[in-house]
């Protein structure tokens, strides 16, 4: 039996954690993260769970903490966001190479300068080329639940990566919604226990992690990386399969929302593809066709689906949440590949908004559909939603 | 007691056939450290010496578990695996006692690693900490660390015709280390096994962290002669510059006197990087390297003799 709860989106993700209830969790608070830690905190205290704790001085030891539990063969969780993660980048950046399967939830935050506490993606988007498995979520449900999902995918024995779970800073983190919470004994079940091959504390079998690689090494562990990123697609909607037996609910790549016969549509990250979905449902019953693509798996990123998806729609506007300076937005740049292969294809446009927490509205997504449906656009210009003028 | 040829004949988890220069001393630090554990040993390492010439991969020296992962970090990566073995350890999936071990250069220790060292020793992690000092950035051809000593040549802070070298004096690491109220923090040398052996004993045994800091003479980068670097930890020690001592539940102990303390001098001479302090101009840096070494070996016999609890 499932039960639903009114919970933020950080409490969430802890629910996931209480669920998971991993052999150890290494926690440094960071706005808008810290309600992750402080709940799970508030579990432990209260042996709710039997999670041992390592509450370090800093995010760069946190991530190196829980490198050391996951090298040892613990399951270990750890959550950050923004500046937390960029202080922990140098560590974040090493996982992949060590193939060590940590799950970290992200609360998305902007990165200083200036400084920001509200929502954008710029800390993720920062991250995005380093091996590290990313799925984003729109709500505080799918956020638990891709907590689950990532779980068995990071540790599966064809990947062996590491996966971040991406909810919205304060919209999504700090927004209490009713989340259904799957029982607990079939939530167990699904996520099993970290049986790793290899671990420090087999002593009997000592292993050596973390060498250095030259030239003549180097190039081909890397190449192996590639190799288990690329089996991820596949066991992602395997995983997700089993994962709708408990959920009842669908696990693909991204969400198409009305989008078959649109005559444009919009592809955008978590939280705001709900704002966008209304806007769809508000401009249907006006007798415009038009739809949404909503990215959930973004590392890797399902380019052959996604053209799939897009190829017939005359024309495609992309609402990046992050800028990358002096290039293309990063979605915008995504979508921009997944259509290079086809003959004829959709008219692009690429918008950024709400950078450091600025809000958007229906109105404003609005206004882009019609700009969309006008015909008015240029693949080579980025636009601004809610830019004061 | 265990005699010497005890200690290096035991057989430890560091094999021959890794990559240290001749005439460097680290490995047998890390042999007399792991001879003194009576447990499987688990062992974190900073990126340094030790980590590059021990691994290169396909290759590596380690036949005990070993991880390193980045050059700040082997302290906090050591309250993970500790963390972790608690963990499995109270939730039933292993059930035997392990001693965890990180090594670290100075580089990794005094300066980058500081703030991650800081924070295992005051969480309390039962691990030990260990620093081979070679005061400096040794691997990478001698750039200046906290751990370089007053008036060293190094090529960050050269000597030149307006510089004598290093201006400033060294971090004094193990009291820092104390000062985490840690049961157990030593200094110790190369060329006294017996006693840094006895101290990786005290280390291991004791009930949370131990940090021990033991001087490790670069062949390469101190610049002398690579058969003689037993030679200058002995003069470190027999100059009163690098004294022998610990920090037990607070209380200082020497455990070597020198009767008859040796001027600086003796530990400077023969070394390239102090080559440019014997010119006359150079003359007063000498003069009050010897005035430190004796005003800092004084107050050690001061908090020896007054007991009181650092």
């Amino acid at each position: 039996m499932s039960t639903w709860k009114p919970l933020s989106g950080t409490q969430a993700v802890a629910e996931a954690m209480r669920q998971i209830n991993p052999d150890v969790v290494v926690a440094y608070p960071i706005t808008p993260q810290t309600p992750i830690v402080e709940f799970f905190a508030q579990y432990v205290a209260n042996g709710i769970v039997d999670t041992e704790t390592i509450p370090v001085e800093s995010e760069h030891s946190a991530m190196s903490a829980t490198v050391g539990a996951a090298a040892a063969g613990a399951r270990v969780m750890c959550a950050t966001a923004s500046q937390g993660l960029a202080l922990m980048w140098e560590v974040v950046a090493a996982v992949p190479g060590l193939r060590l399967p940590i799950v970290m939830p992200v609360v998305n935050r902007a990165l200083s300068a200036p400084i920001n506490i509200h929502c954008d993606h710029s800390d993720t988007m920062g991250a995005t080329t380093i091996g590290w498995i990313q799925i984003f979520s729109e709500n505080g449900q799918e956020a638990y639940e891709n907590m689950l999902l990532a779980i068995r995918l990071a540790e599966h024995p064809d990947i062996l990566l590491p996966a971040m779970v991406m909810q919205d800073g304060f919209i999504t983190g700090h927004s209490v919604e009713n989340v259904e919470i799957f029982d607990d004994d079939k939530v167990k079940a699904f996520v099993g226990e970290r049986n790793p091959d290899r671990y420090l504390l087999d002593t009997e079998h000592p292993y050596t992690i973390g060498p250095l690689a030259l030239p003549d090494y180097y190039f081909e562990i890397k190449r192996q990386q590639e190799e288990a990123m690329r089996q991820v697609k596949k066991i992602y909607l395997e995983t997700g399969k089993e994962l709708s037996k408990i959920t009842g609910k669908e696990y693909p790549y991204f969400e198409s929302y009305k989008l078959d016969d649109a005559d444009a549509a919009i592809v955008v990250l978590s939280s705001t593809a709900g704002t966008a979905k209304d806007t769809v449902d508000k401009m249907r019953a006006e007798g415009k066709k038009v739809g949404l693509l909503k990215p959930k798996l973004f590392r890797p990123f399902p380019y052959k689906e996604v053209r799939t998806a897009l190829k017939d729609i005359p024309v495609v506007g992309v609402l990046d949440r992050s800028m990358a300076f002096g290039a293309y937005a990063p979605v915008y740049a995504e979508i921009k590949n997944a259509l290079f292969e086809l003959d004829k294809r959709p008219k692009l446009q690429s918008y950024v908004f709400g950078l450091g927490g600025k809000d958007i509205f229906k109105s404003d997504i609005e206004k882009a559909f019609n700009e969309l449906l006008s015909g008015e656009v240029n693949s080579e210009e980025e636009r601004y939603i809610g830019l004061r003028g | 007691m265990a005699t010497l040829q005890e200690i290096m004949s035991k057989p430890v988890g560091l094999a021959p056939g890794h990559r240290m220069c001749a005439g460097c001393g680290i490995g047998s630090i890390v042999r007399a450290i792991l001879a003194a554990s009576d447990k499987p040993v688990i062992i974190a390492n900073a990126t340094g010496c030790l980590e590059v010439v021990t691994t290169i991969y396909p290759y590596s020296a380690w036949k005990v578990p070993w991880i390193h992962v980045t050059f700040e970090n082997a302290a906090a990566v050591a309250s993970g695996i500790e963390t972790a073995y608690k963990s499995l350890r109270k939730r039933g999936k292993i059930d035997k006692d392990v001693n965890i071990l990180a090594f670290g250069g100075d580089g990794g220790t005094y300066d980058i690693g500081f703030q991650a060292l800081s924070g295992a020793l005051e969480r309390g992690h039962n691990f030990m900490y260990v620093v081979y000092d070679n005061e400096g950035y040794m691997n990478t051809g001698n750039q200046r660390s906290a751990a370089t000593p007053y008036g060293a040549n190094t090529t960050t802070v050269p000597a030149g015709s307006k510089s004598f070298g290093k201006p400033q004096w060294r971090k004094n690491i193990v009291e820092i280390a104390a000062a985490h109220r840690i049961p157990y923090a030593a200094q110790a040398t190369n060329h006294n096994i017996i006693d840094l052996y006895n101290k990786a004993k005290k280390g291991f045994e004791a009930d949370g962290p131990a940090f021990l800091a033991v001087l490790q003479p670069c062949t390469t980068n101190w610049r002398f002669d690579p058969a003689a670097t037993m030679a200058y930890s002995k003069l470190a020690v027999e100059t009163n510059f690098w004294p022998l001592y610990e920090i037990e539940k607070g209380k200082v102990h020497i455990n070597h006197k020198p009767k008859n303390r040796k001027p600086i001098e003796e530990f400077l001479k023969g070394q390239g990087r102090f080559k440019h302090l014997f010119k006359d101009e150079n003359k007063h840096v000498i003069e009050k390297m010897q005035m430190m070494v004796d005003k800092e070996w004084e107050r050690l016999l001061k908090l020896e003799e007054s007991g009181i609890e650092l």
